[in-house]
């Protein structure tokens, strides 16, 4: 399988299942939609004829090189891939979104949570015990991998932090005990933040995740405190502080997206602007009967300014000036291997969420849906059929993204907005396919681009940047 | 070649015989939590 598309100047044309990218000429192009493998050895007449006007030599010679890169396998590779569909199976639990906090001092009108409580009607920090208790569980289910992921998850986990401070503790204590190593990443509005807790979490974490939507007023449209009043001016200098003082080390400032700001590249500049280089700005994910939520209508407008913002990227790294954003980050060589494409986020297998009560859900998105809840930590039972569910939940066990071109760069999708918005966890949520097909086209485009400089033997001059912008 | 310019020299199907370890990051530990992109994770691996 080919997917073929035209963007910013640039025929590519992507070979499925080998993952090989190619910028091609017009004529090579054209001749390579009307194909379908076994080639035959020598260019169907039928072609020439039908190209005569580039020329017989220029078509018969573009064939030749077709043919050659189907020879190596990188053009109409075939799907070999449902053989591995039975690798699919149950794995260790290694990865972990602690809940620990369902409250927030945020009222953010698109929140999933909730705004804290996940819909629970309860807010509530969790207890230091269940917290321990968790890292117990998350070493025992893990077997026998090393890594092992946690992520500090609310609500707002500086609320209760403190605790994340002893959780930190315990499981550095218990890491050295059982030959792990544990991963953390706190996700937070940042309101909270002090210098203090600053030094704790560049130290400790992992990874950090910041939650700012952009512009000023875009963030406070949406991003409200308690008493209804704007966030943005209570957290934006404490994330520069942050960030300032954290070198390397893994960050995203993170934002949403909604129909109130289809403009949102302007938003991702802003926080360029304002100091970050490692920037996310998703889309938002809503009921479509909300005022903010996006709908099939304002697909054209979001692909368009994704491609904005593409553009500008590119732009940006040949200035030396580039910055990272997350959904166009691609490595077409050292990406991950095809059983991590295959097996997709994990959820409900080898990730799980874990509430302040202790329950266990398949992940963050279904806390508060007790039909999903799958076990607790304290009798560390699982429900093992919906663990197999979630297993069996991968690309080839999906029949509408099996013969999806974009299978390998999602991996299925999310699974909670599945259910949610399609009604099944083995069923795509079509609008998150759309755009997530459209930043994979741009993130090639991205890369297309960049390779497009040449010396005047031909040779592609490499980028002389180094930086944490390129995208790795 | 004249009218093809590849990007990568890397083939799936070669990740697949040493892939698998289940050792990289899930996706939604890095920034995502809302939506699901798996190709732009690291390899536990790479070099």
């Amino acid at each position: 399988m080919i997917h073929c598309y035209q963007m910013n100047g640039y025929n590519i044309i992507l070979d499925v299942h080998s993952g090989g990218v190619h910028v091609v000429d017009e004529l090579f192009y054209r001749l390579a939609q009307e194909l379908e493998p076994p080639l035959p050895e020598a260019c169907p007449p039928t072609l020439v004829e039908k190209y005569a006007a580039y020329g017989r030599e220029a078509v018969e010679e573009t064939y030749g090189e077709i043919l050659e890169l189907y020879r190596e396998g990188s053009l109409y590779s075939p799907d070999d891939y449902a053989a591995f569909a039975d690798r699919m199976v149950l794995s260790p639990i290694k990865a972990m979104c602690l809940h620990i906090s369902h409250d927030c001092n945020l009222r953010c009108e698109y929140c999933f949570a909730g705004t804290g409580d996940f819909g629970t009607g309860h807010r509530m920090e969790m207890p230091l015990e269940v917290g321990k208790k968790a890292i117990d569980f998350l070493i025992e289910k893990s077997e026998n991998r090393r890594n092992l992921e946690l992520d500090f998850f609310g609500g707002e986990p500086l609320m209760n932090f403190e605790v994340v401070k002893e959780i930190v503790r315990y499981a550095r204590q218990r890491e050295k005990e059982c030959g792990k190593n544990f991963r953390f990443t706190i996700t937070t509005n940042g309101t909270l933040l002090t210098d203090d807790r600053i030094d704790f979490i560049n130290r400790e974490m992992h990874n950090v995740v910041l939650s700012v939507d952009g512009r000023k007023e875009i963030n406070d449209r949406v991003r409200h405190r308690v008493d209804g009043s704007g966030s943005y001016d209570a957290f934006l200098p404490k994330f520069q502080k942050l960030v300032e003082r954290r070198g390397d080390g893994q960050y995203y400032v993170r934002g949403t997206f909604t129909k109130y700001n289809l403009d949102f590249a302007e938003d991702v500049l802003h926080l360029n602007r304002c100091g970050f280089d490692q920037i996310s700005v998703e889309p938002v994910v809503a009921d479509p009967k909300l005022p903010y939520a996006l709908t099939e209508a304002d697909l054209p407008a979001i692909f368009a300014e994704y491609e904005r913002l593409a553009k500008m990227l590119i732009q940006r790294r040949r200035e030396h000036t580039g910055f990272n954003f997350f959904h166009f980050m691609i490595d077409l060589d050292q990406g991950p291997c095809v059983i991590k494409r295959l097996r997709g986020c994990g959820a409900g297998n080898e990730y799980c969420a874990v509430t302040p009560d202790g329950d266990v859900y398949p992940c963050h998105q279904f806390v508060g849906q007790e039909e999903w809840k799958m076990g607790d930590i304290f009798s560390g039972r699982l429900d093992m059929e919906m663990k197999r569910r979630f297993a069996a939940s991968n690309v080839y066990g999906k029949e509408e993204c099996r013969d999806c071109w974009a299978k390998f760069y999602c991996s299925g999708g999310c699974n909670a907005n599945n259910h949610t918005y399609a009604g099944d966890i083995m069923r795509p949520y079509h609008l998150a396919c759309e755009l997530e097909k459209k930043r994979v086209e741009c993130a090639i485009m991205i890369k297309a681009a960049l390779a497009d400089r040449t010396d005047e033997t031909g040779e592609t001059i490499p980028c002389d940047q180094d930086c944490a912008a390129c995208v790795k | 070649m004249k009218h093809v310019k590849t990007l990568n020299k890397a083939n799936l199907k070669e990740t697949a015989v040493r892939g698998g370890c289940g050792e990289c990051q899930a996706s939604c530990q890095s920034a995502c939590k809302t939506s699901c992109t798996v190709a732009n994770q690291k390899c536990e691996n790479a070099k």
